[in-house]
């Protein structure tokens, strides 16, 4: 999902009897459901995976912007435009309640945001596709926004207590992404002709990737048992992205439009929908930097924060007046 | 090109007129009049609040979680402050 490019989490060998003991203590705090504050005792690989995942979630809050504001300037209606202005708002402040929940772990503000601009760290594959026409914005805030909130659901009750809390919060303002690109979506797909076919265009492109942002699939995903151990992750990649084609299939019948995959079939006796192969290689080139738009989106980036640079200065400045 | 973090605020916010303030969350800002702004900008974008406080993080001394038992014993053993330690006889009532 938002952090499918985590790498494993790092092994706790050599450790001391006194670690040993701290972390069978941690372990069981995690097991009674409690909440891990930031000053509290974790082993140094908890903190580690979190910083990971919570920092590249923040960077795809970020990043996300991007596919949004390129159509800022060309929305059809004031009241489209000032929906798409005060979801841009939102996913702004999605990132910076991350960037936090980050900084809580002892890490710097500087140093993730450089971490992001000289490439050390991703951010979610989903977000180097192209925006090409107007239907493009329902189908990123319906399938997108829908898949996000699958996974970020879980994370409300993840056991780091800033992270949950930042989720809560996230989870509050996103249902409203959600809605926006299926209104926005079902109004072309009932529209004229050709509106009806950029709605189905958008849904045909943006299928695909939407799926792959639960990231790999469980057989190759080595890594996600410490975090479920760890109570981070409360789901795998594979139960998550059912969830979500079940949800969604019936949502697309209703508005008439047609997801893209011959093999997607009601499956009665397993209670959820069977669905054709995902193309993992189309999903590591793109996650490995050579999607269709990562290199705008970098650039962009880190245009934005150097022609910041002197707002930043000028602010110091004038503060320490 | 790395520079250096502003000063980290803690923003706590009062929801209702009648509420006290809560933590909503943390921000970073060159001063205090920024960080008032800011928090308002990204704490109260759907009137989630009538009124803000800002506080900058190095201010707030906290307790130590790992003193958490010793530092609050004090108070366990003292069940005779809660009005249910009190036997009151059946029938007796406004109490």
């Amino acid at each position: 999902m938002y952090t499918q490019s985590l790498n494993g989490t790092p092994t706790d060998s050599d450790l001391s009897q006194d670690d040993r003991e701290a972390l069978v203590r941690f372990q069981a705090r995690i097991d009674r459901d409690e909440k891990i504050e930031p000053n509290d005792w974790m082993p140094a690989a908890y903190r580690k995976t979190l910083v990971r995942q919570i920092s590249q979630h923040a960077h795809s809050e970020v990043i996300g912007m991007q596919p949004e504001g390129a159509w800022l300037s060309r929305a059809p209606t004031l009241k489209r435009k000032g929906v798409l202005m005060a979801k841009i708002q939102d996913e702004a402040g999605h990132g910076l309640y991350l960037y936090s929940a980050a900084e809580t772990l002892g890490v710097a503000r500087s140093d993730l945001v450089d971490q992001l601009l000289s490439g050390k760290a991703k951010y979610s594959s989903i977000f180097n596709y192209p925006t090409l026409n107007w239907a493009d914005l329902g189908a990123v805030g319906w399938l997108v926004d829908g898949a996000a909130i699958m996974n970020q659901i879980p994370l409300c009750r993840c056991s780091y207590g800033p992270y949950a809390r930042a989720m809560i919060r996230v989870c509050k303002e996103e249902s409203f992404h959600q809605r926006q690109g299926y209104e926005l979506i079902s109004d072309m797909a009932n529209g004229t002709p050709e509106q009806h076919q950029m709605a189905q265009d958008a849904l045909d492109r943006w299928w695909w990737p939407a799926l792959m942002m639960f990231g790999p699939s469980d057989k190759d995903s080595a890594h996600s048992s410490k975090s479920m151990q760890w109570k981070i992750k409360r789901f795998t990649n594979d139960e998550l992205r059912q969830k979500f084609i079940d949800a969604t299939v019936p949502q697309g019948d209703r508005i008439g439009l047609k997801l893209p995959d011959p093999d997607l079939k009601w499956n009665a006796s397993e209670g959820h929908y069977d669905y054709g192969e995902i193309d993992w290689e189309e999903f590591k080139r793109v996650l490995n930097g050579d999607g269709p738009c990562n290199v705008e989106r970098m650039e962009i980036r880190t245009a934005a924060h150097e022609n910041g640079a002197w707002v930043r200065e000028a602010a110091a400045a004038h503060a320490e007046k | 090109m790395l520079q250096s973090d502003w000063p980290l605020y803690e923003v706590f916010i009062r929801g209702r007129n009648g509420l006290s303030h809560k933590h909503a969350g943390s921000l970073h800002a060159a001063d205090s009049k920024m960080a008032l702004e800011n928090a308002r900008d990204v704490y109260t974008r759907r009137a989630e609040g009538t009124s803000i406080w800002v506080v900058p993080s190095v201010e707030i001394t906290a307790s130590d979680p790992a003193d958490k038992a010793a530092f609050f014993e004090p108070t366990a053993d003292k069940i005779y402050r809660h009005p249910t330690f009190y036997k009151v006889p059946d029938g007796v009532e406004n109490m």
